[in-house]
């Protein structure tokens, strides 16, 4: 016999699985974790689900995942490596010849990966909400738990630093 | 407004998500200056390539089956949540399973053998949720050993041997991951004229144990322990087919 609260949480919640992994698997960078993240953070949804009152179900459980990520990488990963951004080129440098938007070769792709998992946890929590899961400010500022002007600040930032991280990555191999 | 004063604003004006006044302020700078509207262009086009569908990382078939068997098993033997204490997985696991034992001894009103009837109840929710939807049945379908058998690589602890059998009148029709015992297991499937059989096979410590037959919940099962693999057959199929089968697996 069904449990009808399992129904409603199947309906609502468990669809949103594909933008559970990606987050996860974005923020511990890793395949394995990011499964033991998602069954954790769904277990924890179950949980609270009667705090679910309608409404955008995937924003509702990414703010769970990315918790769960949080909460994981701190038993995990106490002291997450140091960035290897140099400071010195931060600032006054900057390639305006940017590169084009052209379609994407693979090499291209492998680059843009390497440059996001290089940033910072929250700098690459942002990106992927607003450019892979296509969340407004105030969504991200629910999901992440911040205030939009943080947002604001840190999606400017992170894209900063992708674009110098890009831009040295193509002189090097020029 | 400075060039300065813009650069800030570039990137939530990229988004849209500034009011209407600062958008129109914004757009004349931009219309004037070629180095500013040059870094929306860039910020736009960084948009663009972060949002290539290949970075976007797809789960593994087998994710939505885990997340289901552990919701289910978070429900307990009434189906309804149970407060679990706040451990990482195997923790939250194991305070699952032991509701479950303790509701259930409860309901039997005799001495458990509570490992082995857990399984028992696992194997068969696991048999019944395959045959449920076609589509739920196979992870990997091929009638083909040589192609079932690397398919499990990297994703089981002990890669079974899997037997071709339709010689015999039991074809195989592929392979799927199933997660029993909180791991994850191998599940063969077999048909003989329209019954669907399971094979579970996954590593355990248990010393090996003889073929042993069951009758649950309308199936017929049969399970044993064969140099520190452990085997369930379950299948609708008759006693005598399956025992039939299992002996074929076993040699």
């Amino acid at each position: 016999m069904r449990d009808p609260r399992r129904e409603r949480f199947d309906q609502a919640i468990l669809p949103h699985l594909a933008a559970a992994y990606n987050l996860a698997r974005w923020l511990t960078r890793n395949a394995h974790d990011a499964e033991d993240v998602v069954q954790e953070a769904y277990l924890r949804a179950y949980q609270f689900f009667d705090g679910f009152h309608g409404g955008d179900g995937r924003a509702w459980l990414l703010r769970i995942v990315r918790n769960t990520c949080y909460t994981w990488l701190e038993k995990n990963r106490p002291r997450e490596p140091a960035v290897a951004f140099d400071e010195t080129q931060h600032g006054t440098e900057r390639n305006e010849a940017g590169p084009e938007a052209p379609l994407l070769a693979h090499e291209d792709r492998e680059m843009l990966r390497r440059a996001l998992e290089e940033l910072p946890t929250e700098f690459r929590e942002t990106i992927v909400l607003r450019e892979m899961e296509g969340l407004s400010y105030k969504e991200i500022a629910a999901v992440s738990g911040i205030p939009v002007g943080t947002v604001m600040s840190r999606l400017a930032r992170a894209r900063e630093r992708l674009q110098e991280c890009l831009a040295a990555r193509e002189r090097e191999e020029s | 407004m400075t060039c300065e004063e813009i650069r800030s604003l570039l990137s939530p004006y990229a988004d849209g998500e500034l009011d209407l006044v600062r958008n129109l302020e914004i757009e004349r700078h931009l219309s004037e200056c070629p180095a500013c509207a040059g870094a929306v262009e860039r910020t736009r086009s960084l948009s663009a390539r972060l949002g290539d569908p290949a970075l976007y990382r797809k789960p593994p078939a087998h994710l939505h089956r885990r997340v289901r068997v552990s919701l289910r098993q978070a429900g307990g033997a009434r189906g309804r949540p149970v407060a679990l204490p706040w451990g990482w997985l195997g923790v939250a696991a194991a305070a699952a399973a032991l509701v479950a034992i303790v509701l259930w001894g409860a309901l039997q009103s005799r001495p458990i053998s509570s490992r082995d009837e857990l399984l028992e109840r696992e194997v068969v929710a696991a048999h019944v949720r395959s045959v449920m939807l076609p589509s739920h049945l196979l992870d990997k379908e091929s009638s083909d050993q040589h192609t079932v058998k690397p398919w499990f690589i990297g994703k089981v602890d002990v890669v079974p041997e899997v037997k071709d059998l339709a010689p015999q009148g039991f074809p195989l029709s592929g392979g799927r991951l199933e997660y029993i015992d909180d791991r994850p297991a191998a599940a063969l499937v077999y048909t003989r004229a329209k019954h669907v059989i399971n094979v579970f096979i996954w590593r355990t410590a248990e010393k090996d144990r003889p073929p042993e037959f069951l009758n649950r919940q309308g199936y017929h099962l049969i399970r044993w322990t064969d140099k520190e693999r452990m085997f369930w057959v379950i299948s609708d199929l008759n006693e005598k087919e399956l025992r039939e089968f299992a002996e074929l697996l076993q040699r």
